[in-house]
């Protein structure tokens, strides 16, 4: 029997701690299994930075909090047949999602800006401002999950989902065996 | 249990399945007494039925009712465990996590958290349809032993019940209407009350969820050895079928 074709992926970070990106890591030998089925294409574990070709499957780890993360999430959404929401920040937005609801304010981002840059105890700023260069991208009123900017085909659950779950579901998804998750493998912490 | 009781037993049935019940026993508590077990979050054992949070609903004679509130009847066909129900309950845990705000990484009760354990069994894993709500809702810290993150309240009502009618206080109770109905206490806050870390609303089985914090006992069991990392919730009621 002819071997299949090798599927692309890709992997994209954004609002999140990379935490996601280490738990691909996290399926240890089993990746040179996965890798018999997979081409990786744009993606930090390759440094590519742009897509050379259209891929079967996107992975998005973190939330959207600026407009850079929202550029890359459509352009993922573009060029990804599957797109997969991997972890709590690109799921429900995660911890960043912390500073759309600090409590008695009527300007969170600001007061989360503040805080972080000028008002904080620990904070040795001699500028006194909050950073404004034009290169940085500009924040979003709200960190964002995935799935309110573009449509999520899957997610896997989990901060951050251990390997296991991670395997499981990429190497059925790309032999058309998934048919949801076993349940002791979902977490959401 | 009694001998006059069980003279007034009666049979109905739940996915098929007979289950004796007695005069006056909830739906839910005969299903419970029979090793069936239908989901729920605002009922817990010892404490007054309320029939809020719907997750209980089941159907009974073709209506769907709150298993928690519904007096068996003889004769009766309920229906649990369907596709269809499972579907609405796991909506309404999903509105519950969209309501508030349910941040399972940063929570110290994840894995005793009902609500979350709730969601593993209705396997809430599909991509949502509903906007996370982010609400701004008050921590109270102020309590020596006790605090409260009101973000992950779901207004199960436990905690005022608990406090009402065991511990005979009265700390908790129900502010607001409608959407922003909110549980809050008798003092300007948990430190103004007569609230007690040995209360049994403040006890780890009453707050089904990680809003009723007693301080320095956090972290006391890992993430991973916890309560429902160890079994799926409900399945100590499934047991007794076994």
């Amino acid at each position: 029997m002819s071997e299949l074709p090798k599927a692309r992926i890709a992997t994209a970070s954004l609002a999140g701690c990379f935490g996601c990106h280490m738990a691909i890591l996290d399926i240890d030998e089993r990746l040179l299994e996965l890798m018999k089925l997979v081409d990786v294409d744009r993606s930090p574990l390759t440094d590519k930075k742009r897509f050379t070709q259209r891929c079967d499957i996107g992975i998005i780890e973190g939330g959207c909090c600026n407009e850079e993360n929202v550029h890359v999430l459509h352009d993922f959404r573009r060029n990804c047949d599957v797109l997969i929401a991997l972890g709590q920040c690109a799921i429900m937005g995660g911890l960043p999602a912390m500073r759309n609801a600090i409590m008695h304010s009527d300007a969170p981002l600001r007061e989360c800006l503040d805080e972080a840059f000028v008002t904080g105890r620990y904070i040795r700023n001699t500028t006194h401002n909050v950073p404004n260069d034009p290169a940085l991208p500009l924040l979003l009123d709200e960190v964002y999950p995935c799935s309110q900017v573009v449509e999520i085909d899957y997610q896997i659950p989990g901060c951050a989902p251990g390997g296991d779950i991670i395997f499981d579901t990429l190497s059925k998804l790309l032999t058309g065996k998934f048919r949801g998750f076993e349940r002791e493998m979902i977490r959401f912490d | 249990m009694s001998g006059t009781r069980r003279e007034t037993g009666f049979s109905f049935t739940i996915d098929g399945v007979e289950v004796t019940a007695y005069a006056g026993q909830t739906i839910m508590e005969a299903a419970d007494e029979a090793g069936v077990y239908i989901p729920r979050l605002c009922d817990h054992q010892g404490l007054r039925h309320q029939g809020s949070c719907r997750v209980c609903t089941v159907k009974a004679g073709g209506r769907s009712v709150a298993a928690c509130t519904q007096p068996a009847a003889p004769g009766q066909a309920v229906e649990n465990e369907t596709k269809h129900l499972n579907k609405m309950r796991r909506d309404l845990v999903e509105m519950l996590f969209h309501e508030g705000n349910h941040l399972c990484p940063i929570c110290e009760a994840s894995g005793n958290c009902e609500l979350q354990a709730m969601a593993y069994r209705l396997d809430m894993t599909e991509t949502t349809r509903f906007p996370y709500l982010e609400p701004c809702r008050p921590l109270d810290a102020s309590h020596p032993d006790i605090a409260l993150d009101t973000n992950r309240c779901i207004s199960c009502g436990r905690c005022i019940r608990a406090s009402q009618d065991v511990d005979g206080k009265g700390v908790f109770g129900y502010v607001g209407r409608g959407i922003h109905r909110r549980v809050a206490v008798n003092g300007e806050n948990l430190a103004e009350t007569d609230a007690e870390v040995t209360d049994h609303a403040i006890s780890q089985e009453v707050c089904p969820v990680g809003c009723i914090i007693r301080k320095r006992v956090g972290f006391v069991t890992p993430i991973g050895e916890r309560e429902f990392d160890q079994g799926l919730i409900g399945q100590e009621i499934e047991e007794k079928r076994k």
